[in-house]
């Protein structure tokens, strides 16, 4: 294993670091629509009253 | 067939409780990352080296979790057009192969036995280094460690150069010579150098190496600071990516680590950056400093523990290293909370 290496073509590499990759878009479009939904009412319930202390 | 996947990357092979552990320490590491910009990776490693993973378990997945932290940070940096796509492809290849002969290092070590003990050592310098260097700066409150959050808000031609920047700029003028955002030209071996220096650092570590490439962007090259941290994310997603699939090859890559990781950590880098809007940075700086110092002296702990077969040692150093990071994201959390209600409070008199 020691040394340097030139990357091979190995399939099961591939969908490990592509479920990384999609996981990660999925967890940025994912709490980006939570954000947009619940942000408003968790700003609320943390400050109370109006959310607009922003 | 799923679960013949899933097995393989690991996932099945982590208890339920790891997969909490993971979930929360990836929230905290998230907060870290989203209001510092920096600091979240390099706490994940020696954590793992601490579980008991081996070092190129913990170094590759350490590395897996950066380059899915990256993909997320860029998508966002992308749409506030801070990322300079020239630059970014110019240290590709430096990084690469930076990162290659560290990852190659971590493995002939292993091979010596020597790799866990070396790259404990590593973090101790670093961790304590970079720690006592933010501390050093937030006491005497003239900035550095981490982003500053108003610079990040100026015009890219508002940004003036560092004088050692210009420095290089005039000195090393070796063709071919590019001009990136910012108005800023300089050579491309001069790009190239600080790539593979902080490559190898990422390789070796298993960090995406923003908190010395970020400050080596801005004083070796010149870029401006959001276009460095901007960048920086942008070039790790590929230099990561590929050391993560290298790692990955040698089975270094845990789904079952860098899963649970990077769905808190996602979480926490929202929270993390939103808190940036609210609260000085100046002000849990120290507190950030520190954290990095108590890391270095718990890996140290962890490290001695390890060598002398003190399983109590190893437990306090695993404590204290998450319980420090713990502390911080609590106490970035609090302030942005007490902010919040705090400037309401005043919004409502002035309205009275």
């Amino acid at each position: 294993m020691p040394g340097l290496e030139v990357p091979t073509w190995d399939p099961e590499t591939a969908v490990l670091i592509g479920t990384i990759l999609l996981e990660a878009i999925v967890l940025y479009v994912g709490y980006g629509g939570l954000e947009r939904l619940f942000g408003p009412y968790l700003m609320k319930f943390l400050i109370g009253g109006e959310a607009d202390a922003r | 067939m799923l679960d013949s996947l899933l097995g393989g990357f690991g996932i099945l092979g982590t208890s339920p409780e790891m997969l909490a552990l993971f979930v929360g320490f990836g929230l905290v590491v998230g907060v870290l990352f989203g209001f510092f910009g920096m600091g979240g990776s390099f706490l994940v490693t020696p954590a793992l080296l601490m579980l008991d993973y081996p070092a190129p378990v913990a170094v590759g997945s350490g590395m897996a979790f950066v380059f899915g932290t990256a993909v997320i940070a860029t998508l966002k940096h992308h749409d506030l057009g801070q990322v300079d796509y020239k630059l970014g492809v110019i240290m590709i290849t430096g990084t690469t192969i930076g990162i290659e002969v560290g990852r190659a290092s971590v493995y002939y070590l292993e091979s010596l036995g020597l790799a866990g003990g070396i790259i404990s050592v590593a973090y101790v310098v670093l961790l304590g280094g970079v720690g006592a260097m933010v501390t050093r700066d937030a006491l005497k409150s003239d900035g550095g460690g981490g982003i500053d959050h108003e610079a990040a808000d100026k015009d890219l031609d508002e940004y003036e150069i560092p004088e050692i920047a210009k420095k290089i700029q005039r000195t090393v003028r070796i063709p071919p010579m590019v001009t990136l955002r910012g108005d800023v030209r300089v050579s491309a071996w001069v790009i190239t150098a600080v790539a593979f220096a902080t490559g190898v650092l990422s390789g070796f570590l298993g960090v995406g190496g923003g908190f010395i490439r970020m400050p080596a962007m801005i004083y070796a090259i010149g870029v401006p600071v959001p276009v460095a941290v901007g960048t920086d994310l942008f070039e790790i997603v590929f230099s990561g990516g590929l050391g993560s699939y290298l790692y990955g090859q040698g089975g270094g890559v845990n789904l079952g680590i860098v899963a649970p990781l990077l769905f808190g950590s996602a979480l926490g880098a929202r929270v993390g950056s939103a808190a940036t809007a609210v609260v000085d940075a100046e002000g849990i700086k120290i507190y950030f400093g520190g954290m990095l110092v108590i890391g270095a002296i718990a890996v140290g702990i962890g490290e001695v523990g390890s060598y002398i077969g003190n399983p109590t040692l190893e437990l306090l150093g695993l404590v204290l290293v998450i319980g420090a990071a713990v502390a911080v994201a609590f106490a970035i959390l609090y302030t942005t909370v007490s902010s919040l209600r705090q400037t309401r409070r005043q919004g409502t008199t002035v309205t009275d």
